[in-house]
């Protein structure tokens, strides 16, 4: 009995690990342009959808000439970066750019709007029906016994999810780029007098958020089965959720939220309730608004990204 | 080496500059004084793209820079330390200066220059880790001079370098621009609210009123001249 509670336990904390990485995946999108521009980019959700239905119609492609799976996920999930990130630098030049004198609540707005047009363009370019999405995701033979517990596609999910993060981390951290987000999250004007492009800051930002975004896509997609055009609205609101919990302009502070919010859904389903998953995420989202706004992680002034 | 011709600057429908024309030549420190709300630091944004002119022209090295972006204008070795000093407040002392450097390419170089700036500030070697917004308000204005010199520019705008400094600490900032200026030949252009030392330490001075100037001669000339010294010296 007890070692039944034990393994119960483990498997509630290995789903809701797998579930928060991806959240974090794409939250840190949200959290990275926050920390540039400081607005919500609600079109972000629709990033991860499209990114996921890229690698749906390559990954059918390549299967019927027959590519090796190895192959697959790894000519499926670069066109999907491709794809998304091309959408994301394009969403920006068209729907923000050109309002970043306008008052604040105008970006919100095209922000919105954008997401709309894009879950109604994949509605109208596909269909409204959920799609199968085969896994592109092999079975380890050797994880076989433990497959209660954990499965390799959550395994893959985890293991994927740290490394992209440790190398966002690390990015950010040592690179010149990465020290230019970082300058120009801080003071803008002070960023251009020292020769930053901020424009350029800006595309760059947006294209990695969309990468993220679009590698997250996939791993949910090759582990849920099946996916359709609003996948992109729910996801994108657990994201920003998990952002604004972890404090959002943070990096750790949104794979921190992500986590918690991955875990919050997974105990509280596992000893709760099924029925109120999105309930747990939404309440935890209230309680962080009223006790303590700035996130996790977040500090109430001006550091960011 | 830098040539203002007629500019005029508008903040919105507000005129801030109006007919600016002033020239700065290599080797010299000129400076510019004048009351709050001038517009000085609205010249020094206008020279560095920030807040460009609407008309007239800006001439550095005899090319027009007047079209262009503010980071092309660093590249050329034209570059600021604002008013208010604007330290990355999170970033380290040491990756404040890796920002200035942000243009160059010749690791070799920056690493030589990095060394010269912590044998110069021996203060911000010791708080090379540190976040910049910790330091104290001379130590950030040390920074904010090095973080421009790590450019290696050929001409420095200096915003109100002594703005909210004790005088020990000022009088050492003054020492250090002038330094800057003989030892590495580079030209100053120095806005200051403190006239005094300002056009003590000047080749030539401008005044300015109201987006205007109204006056330009020699530091020495400007401290003896008599609507100079009521309406700025205090005396
Ligand atoms: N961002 C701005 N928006 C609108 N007006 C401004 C702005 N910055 C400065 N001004 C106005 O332009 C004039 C010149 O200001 P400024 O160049 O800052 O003067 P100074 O540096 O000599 O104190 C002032 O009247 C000021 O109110
Ligand atoms: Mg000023």
């Amino acid at each position: 009995m007890e070692h039944e509670n034990i393994k119960y336990f483990l498997e509630l904390f290995l789903s809701g690990l797998t579930k928060g990485s991806i959240y974090a995946l794409i939250a840190l999108g949200y959290t990275m342009v926050y920390g540039i521009i400081e607005i919500i980019n609600f079109a972000h959700g629709e990033i991860y959808m499209i990114g996921a239905f890229t690698a749906l119609i390559v990954s059918s492609v390549l299967t019927m000439f027959g590519f090796p799976m190895i192959a697959i996920l790894i000519l499926a999930t670069g066109t999907a970066i491709i794809y998304s990130s091309a959408y994301g630098y394009t969403i920006e030049k068209i729907a923000y750019k050109p309002l970043r004198q306008a008052p604040r609540l105008s970006p919100l707005i095209s922000a919105i709007g954008m997401s709309i047009f894009l879950q109604n363009y994949v509605l109208l370019a596909q269909t409204e029906n959920f799609m199968k999405f085969n896994s592109l995701i092999p079975e380890f033979e050797w994880l076989k016994p433990y497959k209660e517990i954990i499965g390799t596609e959550e395994l893959i999910i985890i293991i994927i999810s740290a490394i992209v993060m440790i190398a966002l981390t690390l990015i950010v951290k040592y690179t010149r780029l990465g020290k230019a987000m970082r300058a120009t999250a801080q003071d803008r004007m002070m960023a251009r007098l020292v020769g930053v492009s901020v424009n350029k800051i800006i595309s760059f930002t947006f294209i990695i958020g969309s990468a993220l975004a679009a590698i997250g896509g996939v791993l949910i997609a090759s582990y849920i089965g099946q996916i359709n055009y609003y996948i992109g609205f729910i996801a994108g609101l657990k994201a920003f959720t998990a952002a604004v919990l972890g404090g959002i302009g943070s990096i750790p502070g949104a794979v921190l939220g992500g986590l918690v919010l991955g875990w919050t859904e997974s105990f509280g389903t596992g000893y709760i309730s099924s029925d109120y998953e999105d309930v747990f995420a939404f309440s935890l989202l209230v309680l962080i608004l009223i006790f303590r706004p700035e996130g996790i992680l977040g500090r109430s002034t001006s550091q960011k990204v | 080496m830098l040539k203002l011709k007629n500019i005029n600057t508008y903040y919105g429908n507000i005129q801030a500059l109006k007919d600016v024309s002033l020239e700065i030549k290599e080797g010299e420190i000129i400076t510019l004084i004048g009351a709050n709300g001038a517009g000085k630091t609205t010249t020094l944004m206008s020279i560095s793209g920030i807040v460009p002119p609407k008309s007239g022209e800006v001439l550095f090295m005899g090319k027009p820079i007047n079209d262009m972006t503010s980071e092309k204008i660093v590249s050329m070795g034209l570059c600021q330390v604002p008013e208010g000093r604007h330290i990355f407040p999170h970033l380290t002392v040491t990756e404040n200066l890796d920002m200035g450097a942000f243009l160059r390419k010749d690791k070799a170089n920056i690493s030589k220059d990095l060394n010269y700036i912590f044998d110069l500030f021996p203060i911000l070697n010791e708080r090379r880790n540190q976040p910049g917004g910790t330091l104290s308000g001379g130590e950030q204005q040390m920074l904010a001079i090095s973080r421009a010199l790590m450019a290696r520019p050929k001409l420095l705008l200096l915003d109100e370098p002594s703005l909210g400094l004790a005088p020990i600490i000022i009088r050492q900032i003054f020492e250090i621009i002038k330094k800057i200026n003989k030892d590495s030949g580079t030209t100053v252009f120095l806005v200051e609210q403190n006239a005094n030392l300002a056009l003590k330490a000047a080749d030539r001075g401008y005044v300015m009123e109201n987006g205007r100037i109204t006056m330009t001669d020699t530091g020495e000339n400007l401290l003896s001249n008599e609507d100079v010294k009521n309406a700025y010296l205090g005396m």
